[in-house]
This record gives C-alpha cells, structure tokens and sequence, in this order.
C-alpha cells in the first residue's frame, strides 16, 4: 500500500482562498509528508491559520484542491473527526464539561462503547499527555495554561488520529511548560506515528521539534526544507525572519 | 489483509495462548469489546497467558490498551502475562500504554445526606447575606459616584448616559406601548364581561385607571425592563470582565462604577418613569378602544368617567415607584455582571440570576411600596 501517492498526508495544490477583494493565499502548494512535524511560520496576519484552517475546512477555498491522506478533502463531516485531531490555540475547552468529559466527548460522539472503556481511555489519554487522573474531574476553568493545552492535545487526539494540527501550541506557556510541550509532541508522534502540521513563532519548537519548515509570505510557500536550509535561503522574508536579533540570539546556541 | 479484527484463543494445558489479528483500531471498537469479553473467563482459568502480537495490522491506544487489560487480568490474579511479537512500530504504543492506568484516584467519600442537605442550606444562608452585602456596596459606590459627579459636574460622562438612555428608553418605546396597550385592552375586556353581569359596566373604567396608574403599569414596565436592559447590562458587564477589560480600567486610575456602572443606572433611573408614563397612557388608550368597540362605551364618556374615577394621587403613586425599580434593577444588573467569572457558562448563569432576582426584587419592592402608600393614605 505504500505507494507514492501515500508518502504525502497532506497535499495542497494552488490553492487560492480570499475574503472579498483581499488574497490571503495565492496560488500555494504545499506538501506535507507522513510522519513528519512540519513547522509553518509566517507574518503575523499573514495567512497561517487561514492555511490550517482551510485545509480542515473551517474556511471555504476560492480554488485548488486539498488532499488529506489521499483523498480528497471536502469540508469538515464526521469523518473529519477521525482523520485528524485539531489543538486549537486557546484550547478551546468545552467550558461546561469537566476534563474527562471533554476528552470522551469525540469518542462518545463518533463510537459505541462502554462507559468503562471509555473512562479507562481517557484517563490513559490525559496520563498520556503527562496529567493525573486526579485532574480529571476539573472544570477547564480550573486549569493552568498549560494543563489546558495538554487536555486539548489529549482530546485531539482522543480518536488516535493520523495527524495533528496545532495551533502555536507553545503561544502563552512560560518557557520550561513550552520546552516540555515540544518534547510531550515528540514523544507523541513517535509512539503514536503522527503527522504534525504546527502553526508556530517559537524559534525553540522550530529548532528543537520540526523535521521540516515552511516560510509562508506573500500568500505562497517561499522557502520549504529542515531548518538548516532554511537559515541559508536568500528569500528577504525567510532572512529578515530568522535573521533577525532575536532569532540571532537564538541560533547562536543552536551552534 | 484482514479488514476485521480477531482473537484467536488456543488453550494449552493451563496456559492459553492469544494471537489477536487485523485492524485493533477504534473504529472497531465494537467488535474489539466483544473479542475481549468472550476471551475473559478463559483468561481467568489458565495460569499464564501468551499474547502472540505478530498478526496485528494496526493498533492505536484503544486497541493497545483493550489487549493490556487483558493481560492486566491475568496479572492481577498473580499470573504471568507477557506479549510476544510485538511489531517495532508498535512497541512504543504499548510501551506506552503498559505505564498508563497504574494508580486510581482515591474516590470521593460519599456525604451524608443529612449533612450534605444542612451544609447547602448553610451555604444559601451565607450566600443570600453575601448577595444583601454586594447590594449594599453597589448602592455605596453608586452614592458616593453621585457624590464626586454633584462636586464636579464635569466628570458626568454624558456622552456614555446619553447613549445608554437612547438604547434603554428611546429603543425600548414601541414593545413598551405594545405590551401595555394590549395589557390595557385585556384587562378593560375582563371587566366589561364580568362586571356586565351586575350591570356594573361603568366602573370598568374606575378598575382599569386605577390599576394600570398605581400598579400594573409600572410593574410591567419594570418586568419588562429588567428582562430587556437589565440582562443586557449583566452581559455586557460580564463579558467585559471575562476579557479583563475592567481590570484595565481600574490599572488606568479610573473607578469602573464611575465609567460604566453610573451612566447605566442613571439611564434607567430616568428612563423607566418615562417609560412607565407612555406605558400607562398606552394602557389606557387600548382600554378606551376595548370600552368603545366591545363595551359601546364612547369616547367621550371613556373619558369623562375616567376625569371622575382618577386623580393626580394614582398617578403619582405609580410614578414614584418607578425611579426605585429602576434603580433596584440596574444594581442588580451590573453587580451581577461583575460577579461573572472565566467561563462563558458563568456568563449565562449569571445573566439568568440578574433577570431572576430583579423581577423578585420589583414585585417585593411593589408590595412594600402598597403597605405604604396605604399607610400615608395616598
């Protein structure tokens, strides 16, 4: 089955997409191949998030086509839910059920199994993301930043999806929680063999976690490769980015 | 390749043999439930259990962790339980899900009932003094803005009361005069037909004045206005807290009660006797048609009767009410907006509270209002 085809979870071919007269992405294409965590930066604005949220269907494309895991992505149905997981930036909690309930919501909502089973596989999910059975019965709104981002991993990927979308995971952490996040997505998508699309202005996740890195500017792909190349290309942007002080300091340590 | 799972169970002697094969995924999570349960009092009769991992196809942590409790069964009792074949691209998951599930959370004691019952009827209690403190310092903070505001009359922000007075009172106009008008009319009819039967059709007239300018019209246009404005302002309120914006208020050395809180309680402490005013007129006019089209009473006689049954002392009695409602309403909104914690479920609780509590304070404060008004003899 491993066909060339299957080497790629996620393939975007020209894809335009606009809100009225603006152009947010023109014409991009992307590759993501699997198993790979694949960083993407780009301005502030400038079209990242509408990336992700395209390709999960959340916003409606002009033209181009998608393909998640070979077939063809139309929109988000319920078989959305168990071809990828999605960590949104604020974690977006149901604020209403406490965490073992958040976490069971999509395997309550998508299989039929018993409730024993199910309270077993959230606590082995949120165990999973390094979180105690005892926090299970809190209500999000007793929740550090951090432990909020890791129950929104935790039901994200409740399903055991194929891949993992994140949302600048490591935005709003102090920097030890941001450097125990990237090892905890590491580790994760190794055990699990994920693909992870992340969102991210972190230099630290770039360098640390990212098998690749895209540079989104000017609503295309301008530079795409292991971080390494990255810091060579001659594209202003990518330079101005990861070249400037406080990307220099950064680096230096990368050295 | 295999499209469902299976669980091949070979007894040999006291050991038992498992060699589960194909897809072990959640999406098969019914037939995995089954697999398992019908394996389990094998798994209790035989002394050690071999779980023979190489013919599985696909595994996530349901399926990793529907085979570990399996062996955890076996285990529990003392057994041995080991898996063999185990697929490097799987040893991680299970490795993984061998550490998860260790330790239970001590449960949460039951409480006695009878305990349970008093300790809320305790909390009530102090809740319902915390609720009289919170009123009472919203009334304090209120005062002493009108006090700073009479000082220097500058630091009124006009703009914010103007605004809020046409939101609440200008917008509010036509629904008021709706439901009044129909309240008027409906209560008019109520009286032609029964007072009809006792040839007492005239003092429909004296019912309907008297009624709607002492009570109903100002009661209902303070239901209606604690429904209408007072949920907003607990909204509104309540979402600028969420987002921390009155925190920015106060860092910048400005008082939220003078900024926020005063222009929307003087909004409605001008705005409800106006509107109770137009209400009450509203009122009257729907039962003058009532009288002339059902009652064939005409309008000139309507009106006569009306000149003769009521004096300025009903009019004043429902009109002086109204700045109190209004001013019980607006407290009760914007302290209940403040209370509004992080989650948008605090929002909506907190909002209900506010309508809930100042439709109870208004009726209370009615009342409290009659025994007086019959006492001074108005």
């Amino acid at each position: 089955m491993d066909g060339p085809q299957d080497e790629f979870a996620i393939r975007v071919r020209d894809l335009v997409v606009g809100f009225g007269r603006q152009t947010v992405l023109d014409h991009l294409s992307l590759d993501v191949r699997r198993g790979e965590i694949l960083g993407l930066v780009g301005a502030s604005g400038g079209g990242k998030s509408v990336l992700m949220r395209t390709i999960i269907g959340l916003i409606p494309r002009r033209s181009g086509t998608i393909e998640v895991m070979g077939q063809s992505a139309s929109g988000h149905g319920r078989s959305a839910a168990t071809a990828w997981g999605i960590l949104f930036q604020q974690g977006a909690l149901f604020s209403s059920l406490t965490v073992r309930q958040n976490v069971q919501f999509p395997l309550r909502e998508n299989l039929v199994l018993s409730q024993e089973l199910m309270d077993e596989i959230a606590i082995a999910k949120l165990e999973m993301v390094g979180l105690r059975a005892e926090d299970a019965d809190k209500y999000p709104a007793e929740l550090s930043g951090g432990m909020t981002k890791r129950v929104a991993l935790a039901r994200a990927l409740a399903l055991d999806p194929p891949i993992l979308f994140l949302d600048e995971p490591t935005s709003g952490l102090d920097p030890i929680a941001a450097g125990d996040f990237d090892v905890l997505i590491k580790t994760l998508q190794r055990t699990l063999e994920l693909t992870v699309f992340m969102v991210t202005h972190d230099l630290a996740s770039l360098t640390t976690v990212c098998d690749r890195v895209a540079a989104l500017a000017d609503g295309k792909i301008v530079a795409i490769g292991p971080m390494r190349e990255l810091l060579q290309s001659e594209h202003p942007w990518v330079r101005a980015y990861f070249h400037g002080k406080r990307s220099q300091m950064l680096q230096h340590e990368m050295r | 390749m295999n499209h469902e799972p299976l669980l091949l169970a070979t007894p040999s002697g006291d050991e038992l043999k498992l060699r589960p094969e194909g897809p072990w995924t959640a999406a098969n999570v019914v037939t995995l439930e089954t697999l398992s349960r019908s394996v389990g009092a094998d798994v209790d009769r035989s002394r050690a259990v071999t779980l023979d991992m190489s013919g599985v196809s696909a595994l996530d942590t349901l399926g990793a962790w529907v085979l570990e409790k399996l062996s955890r069964r076996a285990a529990l009792s003392g057994r041995s339980a080991e898996f063999v074949g185990v697929a490097d691209h799987f040893s991680g998951l299970m490795d993984e899900v061998r550490q998860v599930n260790r330790h239970t959370p001590a449960p949460a004691a039951a409480p006695n009932p009878v305990l349970a019952r008093l300790g809320d009827l305790g909390k009530s209690t102090v809740g319902a003094r915390e609720d009289i403190t919170i009123f009472l310092q919203m009334l304090g903070a209120l005062f002493m803005a009108v006090a700073g505001v009479l000082r220097r009359p500058r630091s009124l922000r006009l703009t914010s009361l103007v605004y809020q007075l046409y939101r609440i009172g200008w917008q509010a106009i036509p629904i008021v005069a709706l439901i009044t008008f129909l309240i008027g009319a409906i209560i008019a009819q109520q009286g032609f037909f029964h007072f009809r039967r006792f040839g007492a059709e005239s003092y429909t007239v004296d019912m309907v004045g008297i009624l709607v300018l002492r009570e109903l019209g100002v009661l209902i246009v303070a239901i209606m206005v604690a429904g209408r404005s007072g949920s907003a302002y607990t909204a509104e309120l309540g979402s600028m807290k969420m987002r921390e914006e009155i925190d920015a208020l106060s860092t910048m050395g400005l008082d939220p009660v003078d900024v926020l809180i005063l222009p929307r309680v003087a909004a409605l402490v001008i705005a409800l006797p106006i509107l109770t005013f137009i209400g009450s007129i509203a009122a009257l006019y729907g039962g003058g048609l009532v009288a002339q089209f059902y009652g064939d009473m005409g309008p000139a006689i309507y009106i006569a009767r009306l000149h003769e049954a009521i004096s300025v002392t009903h009019f004043e009695v429902g009109i002086l009410k109204a700045p109190f409602m209004a001013l019980v309403i607006g407290i009760v909104a914007c302290s209940e907006g403040l209370r509004v914690k992080g989650s948008a479920e605090s929002l909506g609780r907190q909002t209900t509270t506010s309508v809930v509590k100042s439709i109870f304070l208004v009726i209370v404060l009615d009342g409290l209002f009659a025994v007086f008004f019959a006492s001074i003899g108005m």
